[in-house]
């Protein structure tokens, strides 16, 4: 949309009261849990130091240690993105363009990395990068096995952002560039890439900033030579109590989050493509021969890649001292085999559940209206809430979680209020729900409903038949996301003093921290569980969104 | 577009409503409300509870906390944060206006750092005479040690049937342990960091064979470093996972754990300890500066090492109690080892050098 209709739409608009709280909620949503804890916990970091805060700042960053942490977080960063782009692209393609039986399901399935925890899967991937492991190469604590995991824990998020946004470019668009003579790879580089780049802009600003904030990869299969900001900032600020050291990163992290984002908003606005595409999909069963072979192959090789560190978690959840058994899972709802949980962990199911509903229905709600902002306000508001929304994802959780801890006792005493826990949950939620908005509300045109309403259609007959079928699919998308990341997040959790009893993957990693062979058992099933909602939550929602698309 | 935005308005109102509803803290033991007791006929004053931070191990049975609800009238709040590290960072950051009354659970590598910062006020327990003396480390009078643990090697007994197993931290570098051994990163964990504490203060800073010549020689005979206790134990520990490596730090009181949580019955432990070379943690509580229920927080100070709490500590916590009238459950008395000799360090000397320590041992290892 250019900046001509935006300015129509919006001084045209009827009712200018609900665009400002639009645009006021979300603003003062992220000011209050975002943006002031996180400025106050600086503040307070850079003051304790020994000198003035800009002396700090100058001294912390003059140590040649913290400047090889900040290269080699960006480094790493970059890489497992271009990396992740690269291995996800083929199986993205034929996500896209094959519809095969249990598509749906593989589709649901990858939601599920997303919440496997690190220190679960850490074993599969110690096996997996041994030695002895299907790549017959030892790669364990090398800078490749952290590249690997990264690759593996963002390669669905690419297929599920990017794969929706593919399928609407009709492959008669490619079909005629090949008619006329160019070659496939030249193809892709003029007609489909540069038709993606919106999508693959945001995927990768996306997986850049998961990667450029990764900790237990990091910590549990990385080299010790290589700590990254959000390591360092955890073990300054936790293990040394060097709280100015840690603010100082802290800065560091999120001015190259700040430049990066800048960048990408920048790119998206002048570079790309505005294609809003068919609205139908243009996907087709394989065609027999060279097309099945390479288009199975391609999702056998992903898929196997996805899945290998999901089946090591079912065998030990499944297995224990050697026999088949489903002891792990009955003894779960009591408390008497768990020592250091305190609670029986099937409470830790509950209080997911109660905590999860509320950060999507915070991360949609919120999200969505910034998703309206981004596509109807001027350019300047919209970059600005873009960027804004974004820096979460790029903020150490422990800044989070300690700003919120300083900021919030005032004028509301928050700091020990559950409710803390979802808000946490949905700013790292809402710029998923964002991106998979903003497309779907860009393909309602004005044109569309200017046409609907010379056509006689009242405002509200517009929003029923045709942008509430569109909002709803992408509601749906965001509430999926939404969820597998409040129900797998391990990071800002751990940091926020809980009154409310454990999470799932807090109770994972506590049992986890004992010693007996029914705990770890117990850990493995609580992951598979986790692992069960978050692949169901996806399926349904998804098969109500398909529903929706069709109205 | 107007509707859209109404509906979403009521979405977010409908989740801030809910904010209010379900009660902001957990109650763990509400059996008992003075105040709402028609019973009692002369009220007793405020305070009717105390707030308790603690780390995320911890924990104790209901009928305990019970039973101090029940002496007192005083309910307990607990606030479980992450780590001990990361609950020292929460209240020193939050010392203006403290989120507790009582903290529990930072241990004698953190204790510098708590007295420095002044979180604390003095108070002294009547149970102070029945603790064991070696745990008072604090002479100001505001830390009051619980329990202790101790961390050491432990061994699969299963890999060392036909050969004798280590006995000394020295073993660990000789050849015929190659290849065995697995350690916690120290920058990165609290045993870790135990263990090249007791390394330091075992092999020393200076002389002839110091704590550095120790861990090249650990380093040359291929020790595994994992980054924390579970990636160590159940990713390379070789009774517990299908790891290769027999030998790895761990605590005293992992054998009876391995029993007590065994899938099957078993008749002894599978694991072992090397009581040479282990560091004492010592986990203390204190009540908090600034608290806005002090005594409620002296009480359960008092509460916590009474007898009762002691002897329900070593199974919920695994750790030993600090009172020396509590008898410790037959699975401990059975499966333990403890050390006759751990190590201690004085913790004004970990709190000056640990970060030079850690910075050399990584220039070390890497």
């Amino acid at each position: 949309m250019d900046a001509k209709t935006v300015r129509l739409v919006t001084v045209g608009h009827r009712n200018r009261t609900w665009t400002v709280a639009g645009l006021a909620i979300p603003a003062v949503f992220l000011g209050w849990f975002f943006i002031y804890p996180v400025t106050t916990i600086i503040v307070k970091g850079l003051s304790g130091g020994d000198g003035s805060p800009l002396e700090t700042i100058v001294s912390v960053l003059g140590r040649g240690s913290v400047r090889r942490i900040v290269w080699f977080t960006l480094w790493q960063a970059t890489v497992s993105t271009l990396l992740t782009l690269i291995v996800a692209l083929p199986a993205t393609w034929v996500m896209a363009h094959r519809t095969f039986r249990g598509k749906e399901t593989l589709r649901a399935l990858l939601l599920v990395p997303f919440v496997l925890p690190t220190v679960v899967v850490g074993a599969a991937f110690t096996f997996a990068l041994g030695p002895e492991g299907p790549l017959g190469v030892d790669l364990r604590r090398t800078v490749w096995a952290i590249l690997i995991a990264h690759v593996f824990y963002n390669v669905p998020i690419v297929i599920r952002t990017v794969g929706s946004f593919w399928e609407r470019i009709p492959e008669e668009l490619t079909h005629a560039a090949r008619t006329l003579g160019e070659s496939p790879l030249r193809t892709f580089l003029r007609v489909t890439l540069p038709l993606l780049r919106p999508a693959l802009a945001a995927a990768s600003a996306i997986v850049f900033l998961l990667t450029f904030t990764s900790f237990g990869v990091i910590l549990i299969l990385g080299d010790l030579g290589h700590s990254t900001l959000e390591v360092e900032i955890w073990r300054q600020a936790t293990g040394l109590l060097r709280f100015e050291v840690a603010a100082v990163l802290a800065l560091a992290q999120l001015t190259v989050v700040g430049v990066a984002l800048a960048f990408y908003t920048r790119y998206e606005r002048t570079k790309s493509v505005r294609f809003t595409g068919s609205r139908i999909s243009s996907a087709h069963p394989f065609a027999r021969g060279r097309d099945r072979r390479i288009g199975v192959g391609i999702l056998v090789v992903t898929v196997g890649g996805l899945i290998g560190p999901i089946l090591v978690l079912f065998r030990t959840a499944f297995r224990v001292d050697g026999a088949w058994t489903t002891d792990a899972f009955t003894s779960l709802s009591t408390r008497a085999s768990t020592a250091g949980l305190f609670v029986p962990p099937s409470e830790a199911l509950a209080n997911t559940a109660r905590f999860s509903t509320a950060a999507v229905v915070i991360a949609v709600g919120i999200g969505a209206m910034i998703a309206v902002v981004l596509t109807r306000a001027r350019p300047r508001v919209a970059t600005l809430f873009d960027t804004v929304v974004m820096l979460p994802l790029g903020t150490s959780a422990v800044t989070i979680g300690f700003g919120m801890l300083v900021a919030l006792d005032r004028p509301i005493d928050l700091r020990t209020s559950w409710i803390l826990l979802p808000i946490a949950h949905a700013l790292v939620a809402i710029p998923f729900v964002v991106r998979s908005m903003t497309p779907a509300l860009r393909s309602i045109s004005t044109d569309i409903r200017a046409a609907a309403a010379t056509l006689g259609a009242s405002p509200r007959e517009i929003w029923r038949r045709i942008e509430f079928p569109i909002v709803k699919g992408a509601v749906i998308i965001g509430a999926a996301f939404a969820t597998a990341i409040s129900v797998g997040e391990f990071g800002a959790t751990s940091f926020l003093v809980r009154p409310d009893r454990p999470t799932l993957p807090i109770a994972i990693f506590r049992l986890l921290g004992q010693p007996g062979s029914i705990n770890q058992a117990q850990a493995a099933a609580l992951a598979t569980i986790l692992v069960g909602i978050v692949a169901v939550v996806a399926f349904i929602l998804q098969r109500s969104g398909d529903r929706g698309e069709q109205l | 577009m107007k509707h859209r935005i109404a509906t979403l308005t009521a979405i977010t109102l409908i989740a801030a409503a809910c904010s209010t509803g379900t009660g902001a803290t957990t109650t763990v033991s509400d059996t008992m409300d003075p105040s709402g007791s028609s019973t009692t006929t002369a009220p007793i004053p405020a305070p009717q509870k105390v707030v308790v931070m603690t780390h995320d191990s911890f924990a104790i049975s209901d009928a305990t906390l019970a039973a101090f609800t029940e002496q007192t009238g005083i309910k307990v709040e607990l606030l479980p944060s992450a780590d001990a590290g990361t609950m020292v960072s929460q209240a020193v950051l939050t010392k203006d206006n403290p989120l507790a009354d009582v903290i529990y659970g930072f241990d004698n590598t953190f204790l510098s750092r708590v007295l420095e910062e002044d979180l604390l006020v003095p108070y002294t327990s009547a149970n102070v005479e029945a603790l064991d003396p070696s745990l008072l480390l604090d002479t100001t009078g505001r830390a009051t040690p619980v329990d202790f643990s101790d961390v050491c090697l432990n061994i699969d007994k299963s890999a060392f049937v036909s050969t004798p197993p280590p006995t000394t931290l020295l073993d660990l570098t000789k050849p015929a342990y190659r290849s065995m051994t697995v350690v916690e990163n120290p920058t990165t964990s609290s045993p870790g960091l135990a263990f090249l504490l007791a390394t330091i203060e075992t092999f020393g800073e200076t002389g002839n064979y110091t704590w550095k010549d120790y861990w090249a020689g650990l380093v040359d005979n291929d020790v595994s470093i994992a980054a924390g206790w579970s990636e160590a134990y159940w990713g390379e520990f070789s009774a517990a996972s299908e790891g290769t490596r027999p030998i790895v730090v761990s605590y005293a009181s992992s054998p009876p754990a391995e029993v007590i949580f065994a899938s099957e019955p078993l008749d002894e432990a599978p694991t072992a300890v090397i009581t040479d070379g282990c560091f004492r943690q010592i986990e203390f509580v204190g009540v908090v500066n600034g608290a806005a229920r002090p005594t409620a927080g002296e009480a359960f100070v008092d509460f916590m090492t009474d007898v009762l709490f002691q002897e329900d500590i070593p199974l919920n916590m695994f750790v030993f109690p600090a009172n020396m009238d509590a008898t410790l459950p037959p699975e401990f008395v059975e499966f333990t080892t403890l050390p006759a000799d751990p190590v201690m360090m004085d913790q004004d000397r970990i709190a000056e050098n640990r970060e030079r320590w850690l910075d050399e041992w990584l220039e070390l290892v890497r």
